[in-house]
């Protein structure tokens, strides 16, 4: 779960990491009432989205009167703000952060997340801040150094003396990183976060360090250890469909295609998008009905393919190890009945009770098109959807 | 031969009277895996399928000599139940549960480093000898006693891999599902090497998908230490980026988490890929003919 800039900064600031004067805003009327309680001569308005990206994107303004902070809310608020990150589709504003802008004589970068390879928390850290970090690992791997953490000690002090010296700081600011990376480390482990960033770690004209930006991401998984995460959670920045999906246990990303894909296992159902891109076509959506698809589940799969109008055929590619086909092929008819499906359905079954599954299929006088392997699954899909 | 598990190896359930323990573990006595017991807190001394039930591990694996141990107990407690099989001796420890917390498995990971102790998963059908022994979630009726090892992140995969292999007459040495999640246990490479050294399994089917290195460690592990030959299928050539494992893994890896990033590392180790996961048994069946 993504966490909002403001989100990150106010839980950052709570474990001492020193972050700019700034209030949220989720009405034009609150931002012109945050800016007016901070002060001039000048403010930034910066767009709350889950995306990167915000500042080429217009969504990050300097401005230098309260009515100028009103004009940038009412430009910002209630639209969608499309970055390099979001996809042509954008990311709704519904909040704003006011800050109080920062005199920044130098930015750096700094990061703490999982490293899945060494099983390990590991800051990631570059001189120059700001900077677009994946395009960085890839160009110049060599400008990102890796301070990983020993879960036998935790973070210790020595880290960040190390890193701090290595870029320069003075002995003050190599006190204050200390602080920040402590505070980064009490937080990961307190939120169960993937990953704490810094982007960018400022020196401000004055010498003194603070979180210009911060991201955060708990696991979904330890979610439901962490209560305080409901308030954090924002529907505003999920697609509809991924929300109602989740309430359904059913696991769904929406894509750009028109082949609407219903399919058992993850690793299945990112092959199934595979196949039908190799075929010459182009996948609606990922979707994993999970092991033991009820005839419920398939129903409420059916209906989130059916709501994307986009969608001009449906692939069912159901593995069967312990789901039976005949149950899964009852689950199908039950669903087609009850959703009304006016499409194209190709169906392809396999394994534990496959001939009943289909012949149920044949004998249900549905309009399904049988496909007999993957192959011949995704050609006949990709031909439906070109109609 | 086989690896990892034979008809002999002993096996416990923790999780043993939940309905999904019981479901799996019914299917696996079936299947003529040698269940010797189970653990559920709380109903030590009682029996359940005609197997005594422990309150603890290490009670389980005193009375019963259990060497192996599924888990499906639930995402909270599963780190605390692979732990428990570890402290009481287990050495093969299958866990099935999905969704354990990242920070949870970095403690497994720490605890286990360095020690003899195997885990399988989690998030993963397990391990099966086929005509021998099952652990785990995967359909028995599906396999056949042969030739070919399989290692798969995915379990839906795995079940395509062995339908093929064993519809062409090739069946299956050992088929070993490692799981889907960014934190496991055992990895491609150390599968491999397994296989590499079992005289029963003379070609291994490898499938991976998009995200983390493994695939990556395993091209150089299989370049330098394996001479059977290798098929390998990357799931997720197609997948948007960033969907799904956020910025993490991606910064880490640098380009290295992508599909394509995979193949071109395995194709330059030799490996014969194939685009389509229908392809993996013809190609296989091609290359014992061959």
């Amino acid at each position: 779960m993504n966490l909002h800039e403001y989100q990150a900064k106010r839980l950052l600031a709570e474990e001492g990491v020193p972050v700019p004067r700034a209030i949220p805003a989720f009405s034009v009327k609150e931002a012109v009432n945050q800016a007016r309680e901070l002060g001039g001569p000048a403010w930034v308005v910066k767009a709350q989205v889950h995306a990167g990206g915000r500042g080429k994107a217009g969504g990050v303004r300097v401005v230098h009167s309260v009515a100028a902070v009103e004009k940038a809310a009412q430009e910002l608020l209630g639209k969608r703000l499309v970055t390099a990150q979001t996809g042509s589709q954008g990311q709704h504003v519904a909040a704003l952060l006011i800050e109080e802008p920062s005199s920044i004589a130098r930015e750096l970068y700094l990061a703490l997340l999982v490293d899945r390879g060494q099983a390990r928390m590991t800051f990631l850290a570059t001189r120059e801040g700001g900077v677009d970090i994946e395009e960085l690992a890839a160009t110049r791997p060599e400008a990102l150094i890796k301070l990983v953490v020993d879960p036998r000690s935790g973070f210790l002090p020595f880290q960040a003396r190390q890193l701090g010296f290595q870029f320069g700081l003075d002995a003050s600011q190599v006190q204050q990183l200390t602080r920040i990376m402590q505070g980064m480390y009490r937080l990961a482990l307190k939120l169960d976060a993937l990953m704490v960033e810094i982007n960018p770690l400022v020196v401000t004209s004055d010498g003194r360090l603070l979180a210009l930006d911060a991201k955060l991401v708990m696991d979904d998984n330890a979610l439901y250890r962490h209560p305080e995460s409901d308030e954090l959670f924002d529907s505003t920045q999920q697609d509809g469909r991924e929300i109602t999906a989740r309430q359904f246990g059913l696991n769904y990303i929406s894509l750009d295609g028109n082949i609407g894909c219903m399919v058992n296992g993850a690793g299945l159902a990112m092959a199934t998008m595979d196949m039908i891109k190799l075929h010459g076509g182009e996948p609606a959506n990922f979707l994993d009905v999970g092991g033991g698809a009820a005839a419920d589940k398939v129903t409420q799969a059916f209906k989130l393919i059916l709501s994307d109008t986009r969608v001009k055929a449906i692939l069912v590619n159901i593995f069967g190890g312990i789901t039976r086909c005949d149950l899964l092929a009852e689950g199908i008819i039950q669903a087609a009945a009850e959703v009304g499906i006016h499409l194209p359905v190709v169906v392809r079954l396999e394994g534990t009770r496959k001939e009943e599954g289909m012949a149920l299929l044949q004998e249900s006088g549905l309009s399904l098109i049988t496909a007999d392997g993957l192959t011949d699954a995704a050609v006949k899909a990709v031909a439906a959807a070109q109609g | 031969m086989s690896i990892l598990l034979s008809r002999d190896t002993p096996i416990i359930c923790q999780g043993f009277t939940g309905k999904q323990g019981t479901f799996h573990s019914q299917q696996a006595i079936a299947y003529g895996s040698r269940m010797v017991g189970g653990v559920t807190p709380g109903k030590g001394g009682s029996r359940h399928l005609d197997l005594p039930v422990f309150d603890t591990v290490v009670d389980a694996v005193r009375e019963t000599g259990a060497e192996a141990s599924v888990i499906y107990v639930p995402s909270p407690f599963a780190a605390d139940a692979i732990i428990e099989a570890a402290a009481a001796g287990i050495e093969l420890i299958v866990c099935i549960t999905e969704g354990i917390p990242v920070h949870d498995m970095l403690m497994v990971k720490h605890y286990l480093a360095g020690s003899s102790v195997r885990l399988i998963g989690p998030n993963c059908p397990g391990i099966i000898t086929p005509g021998q022994s099952k652990i785990g979630i995967m359909p028995g009726s599906i396999h056949r006693s042969g030739k070919v090892g399989i290692v798969s992140r995915s379990g839906t995969l795995t079940y395509e891999a062995v339908e093929q292999t064993t519809r062409l007459g090739l069946g299956q040495s050992t088929c070993v599902g490692i799981g889907g999640d960014p934190l496991i246990g055992m990895s491609f490479v150390e599968v491999l090497a397994l296989f590499e050294a079992d005289p029963q399994t003379e070609l291994i089917i490898m499938v991976g998908e998009i995200g983390g290195r493994m695939e990556e460690e395993a091209a150089q592990f299989i370049q330098s230490q394996v001479r059977k030959p290798v098929v390998a299928f990357i799931a997720g050539s197609t997948a948007p980026k960033g969907k799904r494992m956020g910025h993490a893994g991606a910064i880490i890896d640098g380009n290295a988490g992508t599909a394509a990033a995979k193949y071109a590392v395995l194709e330059a180790a030799g490996v014969h890929c194939v685009h389509s996961p229908a392809e993996l048994g013809a190609r296989a069946a091609a290359l014992l003919e061959g």
